[in-house]
């Protein structure tokens, strides 16, 4: 009550109360919750709390052998469960120096992209329906699907594919990889101009982001905020061009910038991301190499004592595994720097001061994975 | 600055400090005592503006604890890693960066739950992961936890 103007007379005057915002609400997209302190709609303060699905991961790859790990890093973000992977493949192979074979990066990075989509095409769907509209959640799923199947496919899985492994890939792409994919870019360049004619161009969703949210510049790098949260406030950070890993390097590709900084800049540039991702697999998939998939590596991986720092730009932004080895079969500290854990630091900042409708709206943008966060 | 420039910039640089590298990343081993004046250097000095912390974790290097800094500048696209070793295992506490880089919020609750090691004027330290009412550390290398822990 130490806010309380007592000049006011008594009808007027207000007091701050504690709204608890999660761990099962919609917004949160999995257990989060957020403590927030509010006047009236005002927010005055947010604090998070995590760990409701905290489950240790750092703590048991230190038990588990390299190629085990790798299996546990699916569940964490698990809407960039091949990127994930991928990073804490490269990290061993850059141990070990490892050359990786060329057909194995393009599939890598194929499948990388195509899991950006999903991702992006996912979070689309999520944030419309955060703001109030239902049916985009359904087509954001829908299309979603007709990239899964193609997962499903080619690696087995749907969600946690655990394809990407030190040395290569688990298994060679079908043979009618290709053609799937083609046909599918087709129908995905058909999605996005629905998504835009539905969503982008609609004058009521435009108004409930522009200028919500709104994360300046140097605030976002102070944060540490990266991928498309950080991009969106104009801070050039893109993995994929500083530090090129399996071969971005070759590749044409734009990083995608805006200088709005607000929740409206953050939805611009992952949809231009999505076009961004479908423009990189088309240069792969006319000359995909030929040759081996998956480089010869020992059954139990031993790292040469020392330390490992690899990063990779997942969907939400840089994602960095810093590995400690002893020697040993086993990794002596394994570290994940996970993109959302960062970005989650945002939350508060953007939201001080805002209303608390706004708050489902800044949310939905930074697009948090909980699992993620907690590990 | 490419990496051997800046390994040789922090050489002459910083005297009272250790240099050396690991893998990917020049290496700056920070007395206790001076982490926030010479991270504050790193942090504004024009030739380095290491303006971005993108990692901050700690390693169990029994007995002694080593809290972790990855730095990076959006300006110059440099990289560096810095280090401060604690040999107080009972009572860890080391200066928080928080002052320098608002991202140290996170990092160090999180350090906190798992190893700790308190951080000196951090803005709200807490046990962010496990609770209030967990008791012990759980990435400490002599953790033991009999009810909680499934070993293979």
């Amino acid at each position: 009550m130490e806010n309380q103007d007592i000049s006011l007379p008594l009808e007027e005057q207000t007091e701050e109360f504690v709204v608890n915002i999660g761990p099962q609400h919609p917004s949160t997209h999995g257990v989060l919750r957020l403590e927030a302190t509010l006047d009236g709609e005002t927010i005055k303060d947010i604090l998070p709390h995590l760990g409701y699905i905290h489950r240790g991961i750092e703590k048991m790859t230190e038990s588990l052998g390299y190629k085990q790990s790798i299996y546990l890093t699916s569940r964490m973000d698990y809407l960039s469960a091949h990127i994930n992977n991928q990073a804490c493949s490269l990290a061993v192979e850059k141990a070990l120096q490892v050359e990786v074979p060329e057909r194995a990066k393009a599939i890598r990075i194929i499948m990388a992209e195509l899991q950006r989509l999903t991702s992006h095409e996912l979070w689309w769907g999520s944030c419309a329906m955060d703001i109030g509209a239902v049916t985009p959640f359904f087509l954001g799923f829908r299309d979603r699907e007709r990239i899964l199947e193609i997962f499903e496919a080619n690696t087995g899985n749907r969600l946690t594919m655990n394809y990407i492994t030190p040395g290569g890939v688990m298994q060679d792409v079908l043979p009618s990889f290709v053609s799937d994919l083609k046909t599918l870019l087709v129908k995905v360049k058909g999605y996005l101009a629905e998504y835009d004619t539905l969503i982008t161009g609609n004058i009521i969703f435009q108004r409930r982001l522009q200028g919500v949210g709104v994360l300046p510049k140097e605030m976002a790098i102070s944060l540490g905020c990266t991928g498309p949260t950080a991009r969106a406030s104009g801070v050039s950070c893109d993995v994929r061009k500083y530090h090129p890993y399996d071969g971005y390097e070759k590749l044409e590709f734009k990083e995608i910038l805006n200088d709005g900084c607000d929740s409206w800049a953050r939805y611009l540039v992952r949809m231009e991301e999505m076009r961004e991702s479908i423009y990189i697999i088309e240069q792969l998939l006319d000359n995909l190499p030929e040759g081996e998939y998956r480089a010869k590596m020992k059954g139990v991986i031993k790292l040469p004592a020392g330390e490992y720092y690899q990063r990779v730009e997942t969907a939400r932004g840089e994602l960095g595994v810093y590995i400690v080895s002893d020697g040993t079969n086993k990794p002596y500290r394994m570290k994940f720097r996970t993109p959302c854990y960062s970005n989650l630091a945002a939350v508060k900042p953007i939201n001080v001061g805002a209303k608390i409708g706004d708050l489902m709206a800044s949310m939905a943008t930074i697009d948090l994975v909980i699992p993620d966060i907690d590990r | 600055m490419n990496r051997e420039e800046l390994k040789s910039y922090l050489e002459s640089n910083f005297s009272n400090c250790q240099v050396s590298e690991t893998f990917d990343f020049p290496l700056l081993i920070v007395p206790k005592e001076e982490l926030l004046s010479v991270a504050g250097k790193l942090k504004n000095s024009s030739e380095t503006l290491f303006d971005f912390l993108f990692c901050e974790t700690a390693v169990d290097r029994n007995p002694n604890l080593e809290v972790v800094y990855h730095l990076t500048s959006t300006t110059f696209r440099h990289d560096m890693e810095m280090k401060v070793i604690l040999e107080d295992r009972e009572n860890p506490e080391v200066e928080s960066v928080y002052s320098l880089w608002q991202a140290a919020d996170l990092f160090e609750d999180e350090i906190y739950d798992m190893f700790g090691i308190r951080f000196a004027n951090h803005p709200n330290l807490r046990r962010i992961m496990l609770g209030d009412e967990w008791q012990g550390f759980p990435l400490r290398k002599d953790y033991k936890d009999d009810v909680n822990i499934v070993t293979l």
